[in-house]
């Protein structure tokens, strides 16, 4: 199999700044990854960790203050950075679709469910009205929306927020994408309820076969859902590889901290020991390493220069010195 | 004193009247609410958006005028409808059906503020955008009058802002040059200005990034060991509560209908809406999460203002049966302090 068929997606060295009163602000500086299809890859971080950017990013729906300053965004082998506005319009949609956090505001509040469903089918594909009207009638019933007709007719305010948000999984798979990108799908609706959709999302990839970019905060969500996780922080990488990896392997401060601060079943009745610090500002970036200021671990060397990407397994990289130092000291005596 | 009280709620009512057409019909945020803390205890409060956990807090204290029930903080009664209850907890009633009243109790509360205090979910609508931080922890200290001089305010802020871990040098700064988390800290400094006995913290954390979660999480049960305040913890992350609370209550469409131990309820839950609550928290660890069997509950939640007669949770419950659909079960006592309102488990 060659290069340009094995994955649906790759970004390469991605980097998008955003230019305000107070300066350039990079939110994504150097984000690289790859996406086989079919698979969920997640992508997790904090507020501000450049998480929902990298999505906009390869979409490229990002505000007008915002730029793709470098970097290449692949799909099945082709650069869409490159692309026209005409070309991104057919890209969108119909390639790739994307799901946001709140189901309320994506959907336009004074047109019923059905127009916006049929809305966005007659215009990817070649469909009649009458076709589309099926189709859409289809996707709702696909999604598990009860009488899928008589919502049709209705207007977002009358369905609840989980409802809301299988007409929006509806609407991004009406035109059979290869990838599906979900923006913090669930963090606006109950545990119950971010329940069904998860089990809904894992059912339709099954069924459909599209890859997911799972974009979240929620370490929960990521470890359900995802074959590879990769980990965000302050615009960069910090660690990437099987939910194995991640929560059981982690190889970067940031993600071990992480770790240790959330509640899970087996330290319920321990102290959590939170990381120090409050989350970067973008617009004061350290020279060195992101995490650094916050880095309990952190040397020298972290202030001044900013780590390079590490092997330590096959599916499993990190950016920390740590790792560097704890290779030094094991691989010493090959080198 | 170790089984004395410090809050007795019993029968607590909240009904907010809302127009449909031309009738008022009532909402019942909070129906027939019962529960106790004791000093120095953690109560956590869960249930999904709409169950009327923030009502209850804010019923407590007194932030609403409660519709029915009664309130008894340290011994002093602070609210009563006046009706009253025999002892299988049904309403005693006259031959026509209206409840037989006894007298009604409605205190001022302004005394009693002193001793209750509140933390609020979103740390950024919480604090005024005007008042320096200095301002804002001393209003509660300038209401209740506990200074004798201007010197004495300001070293017993000073030292609120160090009990919650707050540089000294940021007192005459503004709410917006703090980060969320900061901001929740001084959100806990105002309410324990007054030296309160009692705090409800209607999810305090919430709004916070999962790294600064941690952080004013441990400041809570510090605060708590230190000073020995109780805290009614309302929140919707289950995993949050478990880990702060000593007991949890689980409300659903106004009711609560199981309350535990923290541990008992995570590892023994007997009402079905709290077994799927539990399967539902997604676990961060992917080991459990390939493991685990996920009971996923259909529908949504009934709008309040259409409740299902009998029990609430019969319209998604799998184990429902016709009783369920005649009475509301009672929340009854299955042993070890483990309270459920079912009457299939």
């Amino acid at each position: 199999m060659s290069e340009e068929t094995k994955y649906i997606l790759e970004v390469k060295d991605l980097h998008t700044s955003f230019f305000t009163d107070a300066g350039e602000v990079c939110a994504v500086n150097g984000i690289s990854f790859t996406l086989e299809p079919g698979k969920t890859l997640g992508i997790v971080g904090e507020s501000g960790s450049g998480k929902s950017v990298t999505a906009y990013s390869v979409m490229q729906i990002l505000a007008e203050t915002g730029k793709i300053t470098g970097g290449e965004v692949l799909y099945k082998g082709e650069d869409i950075t490159k692309w026209d506005k005409k070309q991104m319009q057919g890209f969108r949609g119909s390639k790739c679709s994307i799901i946001f956090q709140d189901p309320m505001t994506s959907l336009n509040p004074v047109f019923t469910v059905g127009s916006q469903l049929k809305e966005a089918i007659l215009l990817h594909t070649d469909k009649n009205k009458r076709e589309a009207y099926d189709r859409a009638v289809e996707m709702l019933t696909l999604v598990g929306v009860n009488e899928p007709e008589s919502r049709m007719r209705q207007y977002p305010h009358e369905l609840s927020g989980g409802m809301r948000q299988r007409v929006m999984i509806a609407m991004a798979l009406a035109c059979e994408p290869d990838i599906l990108i979900a923006d913090e799908p669930t963090t606006a609706l109950d545990v119950t309820i971010q329940a069904q959709i998860l089990e809904l999302m894992k059912e339709l990839q099954e069924k459909l076969g599209m890859a997911i970019i799972m974009v979240t905060h929620d370490l929960g969500v990521i470890a359900s859902m995802c074959d590879e996780i990769l980990v965000m922080y302050g615009g960069r990488v910090c660690e990437r590889g099987t939910a194995d990896d991640i929560f059981y392997r982690s190889a970067h401060e940031y993600t071990k901290g992480l770790l240790r601060s959330i509640p899970k079943n087996d330290n319920l009745n321990e102290k959590l020991i939170p990381i120090g610090g409050t989350p970067i500002n973008l617009l004061q970036m350290p020279e060195g390493c992101a995490f650094c200021p916050r880095c309990e671990k952190a040397m020298k060397i972290c202030l001044t220069q900013q780590p390079e990407e590490l092997r330590v397994s096959e599916t499993h990289l990190a950016s920390c010195f740590m790792n560097v130092k704890e290779l030094f000291a094991a691989g010493e005596g090959n080198a | 004193m170790e089984n004395k009280n410090l809050l007795e709620v019993s029968h607590l009512k909240q009904y907010f009247p809302v127009r449909q057409g031309f009738h008022r019909i009532p909402l019942k945020a909070v129906d027939d609410v019962s529960f106790t803390i004791k000093p120095g205890e953690t109560l956590g409060l869960v249930g999904e958006s709409g169950c009327g956990k923030t009502t209850v807090g804010r019923t407590l204290l007194r932030l609403y005028q409660p519709t029915g029930g009664r309130i008894v903080f340290d011994g002093e009664v602070l609210f009563d409808s006046g009706e009253q209850y025999d002892d299988n907890g049904k309403l005693i009633t006259d031959g026509e059906g209206r409840p037989v009243m006894g007298t009604r109790i409605d205190v001022d509360m302004l005394p009693y503020r002193k001793q209750m205090q509140m933390v609020f979910q979103d740390p950024y609508s919480s604090l005024n955008p005007r008042m320096t931080v200095e301002d804002i922890i001393g209003e509660p200290l300038d209401v209740h009058k506990l200074y004798s001089s201007k010197k004495e305010r300001r070293e017993k802020i000073l030292s609120l802002m160090e009990t919650v871990g707050l540089n000294a040098e940021h007192a005459m700064r503004y709410a917006h040059e703090f980060s969320g988390g900061q901001r929740q800290r001084i959100g806990i400094a105002r309410a324990l200005a007054v030296n309160p006995k009692f705090i409800v913290c209607d999810e305090p954390v919430s709004a916070l990034d999962v790294s600064i979660q941690a952080q004013v999480v441990n400041m809570f049960e510090e605060l708590q060991e230190k000073l020995g305040v109780a805290y009614l913890f309302i929140a919707h992350d289950l995993l949050v509560v478990h880990h702060i609370s000593d007991r949890i209550a689980v409300m659903y469409l106004g009711k609560v209908v199981e309350i535990a131990d923290a541990d008992e309820l995570n590892a023994n839950p007997m009402h079905p809406y709290t077994l799927s609550l539990l399967s539902a928290v997604p676990i961060p660890d992917p080991e459990t999460a390939r493991k685990s069997n996920r009971i996923v509950l259909e529908g949504d939640v009934p709008s309040p203002l259409r409740m299902p007669s009998g029990c609430p949770f019969r319209t998604r419950c799998r184990y429902a049966t016709e009783q369920c659909a005649m009475e509301m079960p009672p929340l009854s006592d299955r042993g070890n302090g483990h309270f459920t309102a079912c009457w299939n488990k």
